[in-house]
Protein backbone atom coordinates (compact mmCIF):
# COMPACT_ATOMS: atom_id res chain seq x y z
CA UNK A 1 0.00 0.00 0.00
CA UNK A 2 1.33 3.39 -0.97
CA UNK A 3 1.45 6.70 0.77
CA UNK A 4 -0.22 8.51 -2.14
CA UNK A 5 -2.83 11.20 -1.66
CA UNK A 6 -6.24 10.09 -0.48
CA UNK A 7 -8.01 11.25 -3.65
CA UNK A 8 -5.47 9.51 -5.90
CA UNK A 9 -6.00 6.22 -4.08
CA UNK A 10 -9.73 6.49 -4.53
CA UNK A 11 -9.80 7.61 -8.17
CA UNK A 12 -7.12 5.22 -9.41
CA UNK A 13 -8.99 2.32 -7.84
CA UNK A 14 -6.07 1.19 -5.70
CA UNK A 15 -6.42 -2.65 -5.45
CA UNK A 16 -5.53 -2.71 -1.75
CA UNK A 17 -8.11 -0.06 -1.04
CA UNK A 18 -10.76 -1.86 -3.08
CA UNK A 19 -10.07 -5.13 -1.29
CA UNK A 20 -10.46 -3.44 2.08
CA UNK A 21 -13.72 -1.80 0.98
CA UNK A 22 -15.02 -5.09 -0.42
CA UNK A 23 -14.30 -7.00 2.78
CA UNK A 24 -15.78 -4.24 4.93
CA UNK A 25 -19.03 -4.34 2.99
CA UNK A 26 -19.22 -8.13 3.03
CA UNK A 27 -18.64 -8.27 6.79
CA UNK A 28 -21.03 -5.47 7.75
CA UNK A 29 -23.83 -6.35 5.32
CA UNK A 30 -23.63 -10.03 6.27
CA UNK A 31 -23.78 -9.14 9.95
CA UNK A 32 -26.81 -6.89 9.41
CA UNK A 33 -28.58 -9.55 7.33
CA UNK A 34 -28.05 -12.25 9.95
CA UNK A 35 -28.93 -9.88 12.78
CA UNK A 36 -32.14 -8.89 10.96
CA UNK A 37 -33.05 -12.55 10.51
CA UNK A 38 -32.73 -13.05 14.28
CA UNK A 39 -33.50 -9.59 15.66
CA UNK A 40 -36.72 -8.74 13.81
CA UNK A 41 -38.66 -11.88 14.85
CA UNK A 42 -37.16 -11.62 18.34
CA UNK A 43 -38.26 -7.99 18.70
CA UNK A 44 -41.72 -8.82 17.34
CA UNK A 45 -42.17 -11.73 19.74
CA UNK A 46 -41.19 -9.60 22.73
CA UNK A 47 -43.58 -6.88 21.51
CA UNK A 48 -46.57 -9.19 21.14
CA UNK A 49 -46.20 -11.55 24.08
CA UNK A 50 -46.73 -11.00 27.76
CA UNK A 51 -44.53 -13.26 29.89
CA UNK A 52 -42.85 -13.05 33.26
CA UNK A 53 -39.51 -11.32 32.95
CA UNK A 54 -40.59 -9.42 29.82
CA UNK A 55 -39.65 -6.05 31.32
CA UNK A 56 -36.22 -7.49 32.14
CA UNK A 57 -35.77 -8.68 28.56
CA UNK A 58 -36.68 -5.21 27.25
CA UNK A 59 -34.24 -3.51 29.62
CA UNK A 60 -31.54 -6.04 28.65
CA UNK A 61 -32.08 -5.46 24.91
CA UNK A 62 -32.00 -1.70 25.38
CA UNK A 63 -28.85 -1.99 27.49
CA UNK A 64 -27.13 -4.24 24.97
CA UNK A 65 -27.65 -1.58 22.30
CA UNK A 66 -24.79 0.20 24.03
CA UNK A 67 -22.63 -2.91 24.34
CA UNK A 68 -18.98 -1.80 23.97
CA UNK A 69 -17.57 -3.38 20.80
CA UNK A 70 -14.37 -4.43 22.56
CA UNK A 71 -16.42 -6.36 25.10
CA UNK A 72 -18.38 -8.09 22.34
CA UNK A 73 -15.09 -8.77 20.56
CA UNK A 74 -13.56 -10.20 23.71
CA UNK A 75 -16.55 -12.49 24.29
CA UNK A 76 -16.45 -13.79 20.71
CA UNK A 77 -12.65 -14.14 20.97
CA UNK A 78 -12.96 -16.29 24.11
CA UNK A 79 -15.58 -18.39 22.32
CA UNK A 80 -13.61 -18.89 19.10
CA UNK A 81 -10.00 -18.87 20.30
CA UNK A 82 -8.08 -22.13 20.01
CA UNK A 83 -8.68 -22.95 23.69
CA UNK A 84 -12.31 -21.75 23.61
CA UNK A 85 -15.40 -23.95 23.36
CA UNK A 86 -15.68 -23.38 19.61
CA UNK A 87 -11.95 -23.20 18.96
CA UNK A 88 -11.97 -26.42 16.98
CA UNK A 89 -13.91 -24.66 14.24
CA UNK A 90 -10.81 -22.61 13.43
CA UNK A 91 -12.75 -19.40 12.93
CA UNK A 92 -10.62 -17.01 14.93
CA UNK A 93 -8.86 -14.36 12.80
CA UNK A 94 -11.15 -15.01 9.84
CA UNK A 95 -13.82 -12.82 8.21
CA UNK A 96 -16.40 -15.25 9.60
CA UNK A 97 -15.32 -14.39 13.15
CA UNK A 98 -15.68 -10.71 12.27
CA UNK A 99 -19.20 -11.29 10.98
CA UNK A 100 -20.10 -13.14 14.17
CA UNK A 101 -18.74 -10.32 16.34
CA UNK A 102 -20.64 -7.65 14.42
CA UNK A 103 -23.80 -9.75 14.43
CA UNK A 104 -23.59 -9.90 18.23
CA UNK A 105 -23.34 -6.13 18.30
CA UNK A 106 -26.18 -5.50 15.85
CA UNK A 107 -28.81 -8.01 17.07
CA UNK A 108 -29.73 -6.00 20.20
CA UNK A 109 -30.10 -2.82 18.15
CA UNK A 110 -32.40 -4.43 15.61
CA UNK A 111 -34.36 -6.40 18.23
CA UNK A 112 -34.86 -3.41 20.54
CA UNK A 113 -35.90 -0.99 17.80
CA UNK A 114 -38.12 -3.62 16.16
CA UNK A 115 -39.79 -4.27 19.52
CA UNK A 116 -40.66 -0.60 19.85
CA UNK A 117 -41.90 -0.29 16.24
CA UNK A 118 -44.04 -3.42 16.41
CA UNK A 119 -45.43 -2.57 19.84
CA UNK A 120 -46.55 0.88 18.63
CA UNK A 121 -48.16 -0.67 15.56
CA UNK A 122 -49.79 -3.39 17.65
CA UNK A 123 -51.41 -0.75 19.85
CA UNK A 124 -53.00 0.64 16.69
CA UNK A 125 -53.94 -2.70 15.09
CA UNK A 126 -54.76 -4.79 18.18
CA UNK A 127 -58.55 -4.58 18.05
CA UNK A 128 -58.84 -4.80 14.27
CA UNK A 129 -56.68 -7.92 14.05
CA UNK A 130 -58.37 -9.51 17.07
CA UNK A 131 -61.77 -8.79 15.53
CA UNK A 132 -60.57 -10.36 12.28
CA UNK A 133 -59.62 -13.49 14.22
CA UNK A 134 -55.99 -13.21 13.06
CA UNK A 135 -53.77 -15.84 14.69
CA UNK A 136 -50.45 -15.16 16.41
CA UNK A 137 -48.10 -16.05 13.54
CA UNK A 138 -50.14 -14.01 11.05
CA UNK A 139 -50.16 -11.09 13.49
CA UNK A 140 -46.37 -11.15 13.60
CA UNK A 141 -45.99 -11.28 9.83
CA UNK A 142 -48.66 -8.59 9.37
CA UNK A 143 -47.02 -6.21 11.80
CA UNK A 144 -43.56 -6.79 10.35
CA UNK A 145 -44.88 -6.21 6.83
CA UNK A 146 -46.87 -3.11 7.74
CA UNK A 147 -43.96 -1.78 9.79
CA UNK A 148 -41.48 -2.47 7.02
CA UNK A 149 -40.71 1.16 6.25
CA UNK A 150 -39.94 1.94 9.87
CA UNK A 151 -37.88 -1.23 10.06
CA UNK A 152 -35.72 0.09 7.22
CA UNK A 153 -34.51 2.75 9.63
CA UNK A 154 -33.83 0.01 12.18
CA UNK A 155 -31.67 -1.83 9.66
CA UNK A 156 -29.86 1.42 8.86
CA UNK A 157 -29.09 1.88 12.54
CA UNK A 158 -27.71 -1.64 12.60
CA UNK A 159 -25.62 -1.04 9.49
CA UNK A 160 -24.32 2.20 10.95
CA UNK A 161 -23.23 0.39 14.08
CA UNK A 162 -21.55 -2.40 12.10
CA UNK A 163 -19.83 -0.17 9.56
CA UNK A 164 -18.44 2.19 12.17
CA UNK A 165 -17.16 -0.24 14.79
CA UNK A 166 -13.53 -1.27 15.04
CA UNK A 167 -13.05 -2.68 18.52
CA UNK A 168 -14.73 -6.06 18.00
CA UNK A 169 -13.40 -6.95 14.57
CA UNK A 170 -9.83 -5.96 15.36
CA UNK A 171 -9.87 -8.40 18.29
CA UNK A 172 -11.42 -11.37 16.46
CA UNK A 173 -10.09 -10.58 12.97
CA UNK A 174 -6.56 -9.54 13.82
CA UNK A 175 -6.38 -6.90 11.06
CA UNK A 176 -4.45 -9.25 8.75
CA UNK A 177 -3.45 -7.48 5.54
CA UNK A 178 -5.39 -8.78 2.55
CA UNK A 179 -7.48 -11.14 4.66
CA UNK A 180 -9.23 -9.51 7.61
CA UNK A 181 -8.37 -5.86 7.15
CA UNK A 182 -11.42 -3.61 6.89
CA UNK A 183 -11.81 0.13 6.48
CA UNK A 184 -12.09 0.87 10.19
CA UNK A 185 -9.22 -1.39 11.27
CA UNK A 186 -7.05 -0.06 8.43
CA UNK A 187 -7.82 3.53 9.40
CA UNK A 188 -6.76 2.77 12.98
CA UNK A 189 -3.59 1.04 11.80
CA UNK A 190 -2.55 3.57 9.16
CA UNK A 191 -3.16 6.45 11.54
CA UNK A 192 -0.96 4.81 14.14
CA UNK A 193 1.70 4.32 11.45
CA UNK A 194 1.43 7.95 10.38
CA UNK A 195 0.07 7.18 6.88
CA UNK A 196 -2.68 9.75 7.08
CA UNK A 197 -3.34 9.80 3.31
CA UNK A 198 -4.57 6.23 3.22
CA UNK A 199 -6.43 6.69 6.49
CA UNK A 200 -8.16 9.76 5.11
CA UNK A 201 -8.93 8.00 1.82
CA UNK A 202 -10.50 5.10 3.66
CA UNK A 203 -12.39 7.49 5.91
CA UNK A 204 -13.80 9.30 2.88
CA UNK A 205 -14.85 6.04 1.26
CA UNK A 206 -16.47 4.85 4.50
CA UNK A 207 -18.47 8.04 4.85
CA UNK A 208 -19.47 7.92 1.18
CA UNK A 209 -20.69 4.33 1.53
CA UNK A 210 -22.73 5.16 4.61
CA UNK A 211 -24.28 8.14 2.81
CA UNK A 212 -25.09 6.06 -0.28
CA UNK A 213 -26.64 3.22 1.75
CA UNK A 214 -28.71 5.68 3.79
CA UNK A 215 -29.83 7.56 0.70
CA UNK A 216 -30.89 4.36 -1.04
CA UNK A 217 -32.74 3.11 2.01
CA UNK A 218 -34.43 6.46 2.53
CA UNK A 219 -35.51 6.58 -1.10
CA UNK A 220 -36.96 3.09 -0.86
CA UNK A 221 -38.80 4.08 2.31
CA UNK A 222 -40.23 7.26 0.77
CA UNK A 223 -41.34 5.47 -2.39
CA UNK A 224 -42.88 2.65 -0.38
CA UNK A 225 -44.73 5.02 1.93
CA UNK A 226 -46.07 6.88 -1.07
CA UNK A 227 -47.41 3.67 -2.57
CA UNK A 228 -48.72 1.95 0.58
CA UNK A 229 -49.31 4.80 2.98
CA UNK B 1 -74.17 -13.92 3.66
CA UNK B 2 -72.76 -17.27 4.71
CA UNK B 3 -75.09 -20.17 5.08
CA UNK B 4 -76.59 -20.29 8.54
CA UNK B 5 -76.51 -17.36 10.92
CA UNK B 6 -75.13 -19.49 13.73
CA UNK B 7 -73.86 -16.47 15.74
CA UNK B 8 -77.48 -15.41 16.20
CA UNK B 9 -79.11 -14.88 18.53
CA UNK B 10 -76.58 -13.07 20.67
CA UNK B 11 -77.85 -13.47 24.20
CA UNK B 12 -76.68 -11.36 27.13
CA UNK B 13 -77.67 -12.96 30.43
CA UNK B 14 -77.18 -10.54 33.31
CA UNK B 15 -73.84 -9.45 31.84
CA UNK B 16 -71.69 -7.02 33.78
CA UNK B 17 -68.40 -5.60 32.59
CA UNK B 18 -66.18 -3.55 34.82
CA UNK B 19 -62.60 -2.74 35.54
CA UNK B 20 -60.85 -1.07 38.44
CA UNK B 21 -64.06 -0.32 40.26
CA UNK B 22 -65.78 1.21 37.22
CA UNK B 23 -68.89 -0.58 35.98
CA UNK B 24 -69.35 -0.21 32.23
CA UNK B 25 -72.17 -2.72 31.78
CA UNK B 26 -74.48 -3.43 34.70
CA UNK B 27 -76.39 -6.73 34.60
CA UNK B 28 -77.46 -6.41 30.98
CA UNK B 29 -79.99 -8.92 29.76
CA UNK B 30 -80.59 -8.54 26.06
CA UNK B 31 -81.41 -10.71 23.09
CA UNK B 32 -80.13 -9.69 19.68
CA UNK B 33 -81.91 -11.67 17.01
CA UNK B 34 -81.98 -11.80 13.24
CA UNK B 35 -84.15 -9.09 11.70
CA UNK B 36 -84.18 -5.31 11.36
CA UNK B 37 -81.29 -3.22 12.74
CA UNK B 38 -80.84 -2.84 16.47
CA UNK B 39 -79.86 0.71 17.37
CA UNK B 40 -78.10 1.31 20.67
CA UNK B 41 -78.55 4.87 21.82
CA UNK B 42 -77.49 6.73 24.91
CA UNK B 43 -75.18 9.49 26.04
CA UNK B 44 -71.40 9.16 26.08
CA UNK B 45 -70.29 6.65 28.67
CA UNK B 46 -73.63 4.85 28.72
CA UNK B 47 -72.01 1.55 27.70
CA UNK B 48 -72.80 1.40 23.97
CA UNK B 49 -69.23 0.73 22.86
CA UNK B 50 -68.59 -1.78 25.64
CA UNK B 51 -71.79 -3.61 24.74
CA UNK B 52 -70.71 -3.83 21.09
CA UNK B 53 -67.23 -5.04 22.03
CA UNK B 54 -68.71 -7.61 24.37
CA UNK B 55 -71.07 -8.76 21.61
CA UNK B 56 -68.04 -9.06 19.33
CA UNK B 57 -66.20 -11.14 21.93
CA UNK B 58 -63.44 -8.58 22.43
CA UNK B 59 -64.43 -7.94 26.06
CA UNK B 60 -65.17 -10.68 28.55
CA UNK B 61 -68.02 -10.27 31.02
CA UNK B 62 -66.90 -9.95 34.60
CA UNK B 63 -70.27 -11.41 35.59
CA UNK B 64 -73.06 -13.15 33.73
CA UNK B 65 -72.79 -14.94 30.44
CA UNK B 66 -73.04 -14.23 26.75
CA UNK B 67 -73.79 -16.77 24.05
CA UNK B 68 -73.65 -16.66 20.29
CA UNK B 69 -76.17 -19.00 18.70
CA UNK B 70 -76.28 -20.85 22.00
CA UNK B 71 -72.51 -21.31 22.24
CA UNK B 72 -70.45 -19.64 24.95
CA UNK B 73 -67.25 -19.89 22.95
CA UNK B 74 -67.55 -18.65 19.41
CA UNK B 75 -64.61 -17.24 17.48
CA UNK B 76 -65.46 -14.05 15.54
CA UNK B 77 -65.95 -15.79 12.23
CA UNK B 78 -69.53 -14.84 11.43
CA UNK B 79 -69.51 -11.40 12.98
CA UNK B 80 -67.61 -8.26 12.14
CA UNK B 81 -67.21 -4.87 13.74
CA UNK B 82 -66.47 -1.36 12.48
CA UNK B 83 -64.87 0.77 15.15
CA UNK B 84 -65.52 4.46 15.59
CA UNK B 85 -61.96 5.16 14.49
CA UNK B 86 -61.03 2.17 12.36
CA UNK B 87 -57.33 1.44 11.91
CA UNK B 88 -56.32 1.34 8.28
CA UNK B 89 -53.65 -1.22 7.45
CA UNK B 90 -50.62 0.35 5.80
CA UNK B 91 -51.62 -1.01 2.44
CA UNK B 92 -53.68 0.07 -0.52
CA UNK B 93 -57.48 0.15 -0.38
CA UNK B 94 -57.57 -3.15 -2.28
CA UNK B 95 -54.81 -4.49 -0.05
CA UNK B 96 -56.99 -3.88 3.01
CA UNK B 97 -59.87 -5.80 1.43
CA UNK B 98 -57.60 -8.56 0.22
CA UNK B 99 -56.25 -8.93 3.76
CA UNK B 100 -59.75 -9.16 5.24
CA UNK B 101 -60.72 -11.79 2.67
CA UNK B 102 -57.64 -13.86 3.41
CA UNK B 103 -58.17 -13.76 7.19
CA UNK B 104 -61.70 -15.05 6.59
CA UNK B 105 -60.26 -17.71 4.26
CA UNK B 106 -62.28 -16.41 1.36
CA UNK B 107 -60.59 -16.47 -2.06
CA UNK B 108 -59.06 -13.08 -2.86
CA UNK B 109 -60.71 -12.61 -6.21
CA UNK B 110 -60.41 -9.27 -7.94
CA UNK B 111 -64.11 -9.39 -8.83
CA UNK B 112 -65.06 -9.68 -5.16
CA UNK B 113 -62.79 -6.77 -4.23
CA UNK B 114 -64.28 -4.63 -7.00
CA UNK B 115 -67.78 -5.62 -5.92
CA UNK B 116 -67.04 -4.52 -2.33
CA UNK B 117 -65.51 -1.25 -3.51
CA UNK B 118 -68.55 -0.58 -5.63
CA UNK B 119 -70.87 -1.41 -2.74
CA UNK B 120 -69.34 1.36 -0.61
CA UNK B 121 -68.77 3.83 -3.44
CA UNK B 122 -65.00 3.58 -3.58
CA UNK B 123 -64.77 2.45 -7.22
CA UNK B 124 -61.49 3.44 -8.80
CA UNK B 125 -59.71 4.02 -5.49
CA UNK B 126 -58.38 0.48 -5.12
CA UNK B 127 -54.75 1.42 -5.59
CA UNK B 128 -54.77 4.42 -3.28
CA UNK B 129 -53.04 4.06 0.11
CA UNK B 130 -55.82 3.46 2.63
CA UNK B 131 -54.38 5.91 5.13
CA UNK B 132 -54.56 8.72 2.58
CA UNK B 133 -58.35 8.45 2.25
CA UNK B 134 -60.61 11.06 3.86
CA UNK B 135 -62.38 10.23 7.13
CA UNK B 136 -65.61 9.34 5.36
CA UNK B 137 -63.81 7.21 2.79
CA UNK B 138 -61.89 5.40 5.52
CA UNK B 139 -65.15 4.64 7.29
CA UNK B 140 -66.57 3.25 4.05
CA UNK B 141 -63.47 1.15 3.52
CA UNK B 142 -63.83 -0.15 7.08
CA UNK B 143 -67.41 -1.13 6.21
CA UNK B 144 -66.26 -2.89 3.05
CA UNK B 145 -63.51 -4.64 5.02
CA UNK B 146 -66.08 -5.87 7.54
CA UNK B 147 -68.38 -7.03 4.73
CA UNK B 148 -65.48 -8.82 3.06
CA UNK B 149 -65.60 -11.27 5.94
CA UNK B 150 -69.12 -12.21 4.88
CA UNK B 151 -70.61 -11.74 8.36
CA UNK B 152 -74.02 -12.73 9.66
CA UNK B 153 -73.85 -9.91 12.22
CA UNK B 154 -72.31 -6.49 11.64
CA UNK B 155 -71.59 -4.34 14.69
CA UNK B 156 -71.08 -0.63 14.04
CA UNK B 157 -69.71 1.75 16.66
CA UNK B 158 -70.84 5.30 15.87
CA UNK B 159 -69.80 4.96 12.22
CA UNK B 160 -70.85 8.51 11.32
CA UNK B 161 -69.41 10.33 14.32
CA UNK B 162 -67.52 13.44 13.20
CA UNK B 163 -68.53 13.02 9.54
CA UNK B 164 -70.17 15.76 7.49
CA UNK B 165 -73.84 15.37 6.46
CA UNK B 166 -73.03 14.14 2.95
CA UNK B 167 -70.67 11.44 4.25
CA UNK B 168 -73.17 10.54 6.96
CA UNK B 169 -75.90 10.04 4.37
CA UNK B 170 -73.63 7.87 2.24
CA UNK B 171 -72.75 5.67 5.22
CA UNK B 172 -76.36 5.42 6.36
CA UNK B 173 -77.49 4.43 2.85
CA UNK B 174 -74.86 1.68 2.82
CA UNK B 175 -75.97 0.50 6.27
CA UNK B 176 -79.59 0.36 5.11
CA UNK B 177 -78.58 -1.65 2.04
CA UNK B 178 -76.60 -4.03 4.26
CA UNK B 179 -79.59 -4.51 6.57
CA UNK B 180 -81.86 -5.20 3.60
CA UNK B 181 -79.41 -7.83 2.35
CA UNK B 182 -80.13 -9.93 5.45
CA UNK B 183 -77.11 -9.11 7.57
CA UNK B 184 -78.06 -8.30 11.15
CA UNK B 185 -76.91 -4.74 11.89
CA UNK B 186 -76.29 -3.56 15.45
CA UNK B 187 -75.33 0.09 15.51
CA UNK B 188 -74.37 2.40 18.36
CA UNK B 189 -75.10 6.09 18.04
CA UNK B 190 -75.88 9.06 20.21
CA UNK B 191 -77.62 10.79 17.29
CA UNK B 192 -81.40 10.47 17.61
CA UNK B 193 -81.86 11.53 14.00
CA UNK B 194 -79.69 8.66 12.87
CA UNK B 195 -81.62 6.25 15.09
CA UNK B 196 -84.85 7.48 13.51
CA UNK B 197 -83.47 7.12 9.96
CA UNK B 198 -82.11 3.62 10.48
CA UNK B 199 -85.19 2.39 12.35
CA UNK B 200 -85.60 -1.20 13.45
CA UNK B 201 -85.54 -1.48 17.19
CA UNK B 202 -84.01 0.95 19.64
CA UNK B 203 -82.25 0.13 22.90
CA UNK B 204 -81.59 3.04 25.25
CA UNK B 205 -78.60 2.56 27.53
CA UNK B 206 -77.69 4.68 30.52
CA UNK B 207 -75.07 4.02 33.19
CA UNK B 208 -74.44 0.60 31.65
CA UNK B 209 -78.05 -0.53 31.98
CA UNK B 210 -80.81 -1.11 29.45
CA UNK B 211 -83.38 1.58 30.23
CA UNK B 212 -85.86 0.83 27.48
CA UNK B 213 -86.12 -1.32 24.41
CA UNK B 214 -88.82 -0.95 21.78
CA UNK B 215 -89.49 -0.68 18.06
CA UNK B 216 -88.23 2.60 16.62
CA UNK B 217 -91.67 4.10 16.02
CA UNK B 218 -92.94 3.12 19.45
CA UNK B 219 -89.80 4.31 21.21
CA UNK B 220 -89.62 7.64 19.41
CA UNK B 221 -93.35 8.41 19.70
CA UNK B 222 -94.30 6.93 23.06
CA UNK B 223 -91.30 6.31 25.28
CA UNK B 224 -92.13 4.77 28.64
CA UNK B 225 -89.11 5.33 30.88
CA UNK B 226 -88.45 8.77 32.33
CA UNK B 227 -84.84 8.66 31.05
CA UNK B 228 -86.11 7.86 27.55
CA UNK B 229 -88.55 10.77 27.66
CA UNK B 230 -85.80 13.08 28.89
CA UNK B 231 -83.35 11.84 26.23
CA UNK B 232 -85.90 12.37 23.47
CA UNK B 233 -86.70 15.81 24.83
CA UNK B 234 -83.07 16.70 24.38
CA UNK B 235 -82.30 16.88 28.08
CA UNK B 236 -78.87 15.88 29.26
CA UNK B 237 -78.76 12.46 30.89
CA UNK B 238 -76.09 12.57 33.55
Amino acid sequence: MHSDSALELIFTGDPALLEIVRLSLIVSLSAVAIAAFVGIPLGALVALNRFSGREGVIVLLNTLMGLPPVVAGLAVYLLLSRSGPLGSLGLIFTPTAMIIAQTVLVIPIIAALTRQTIEDLWDEYREELTAMNVRVFRRVTTLIWDGRFSLVVTLLAGFGRAAAEVGAIIIVGGNINGYTRTMTTAIALETSKGDLSLAMGLGAVLIAIVIIVNTLAWSVRRAGEKMAG
Amino acid sequence: MRAGASDLPIRFESVSVGTRGVTMLDRITLLIEAGPPTVLIGPNGSGKTTLLRTAMGLVRPTQGRITWGGAEKSPPVQRAIVFQRPAMLRRSVSGNLSYALSTARIPRRTERINELLSMVGLDGLGKRPARRLSGGEQQRLALARALARDPAVLLLDEPTASLDPASTKTIEDIISAIAVSGIKVVIATHDLGEARRIGGEIVLLHHGRVIERAGATEFLNAPKADEAKAFLAGELLV
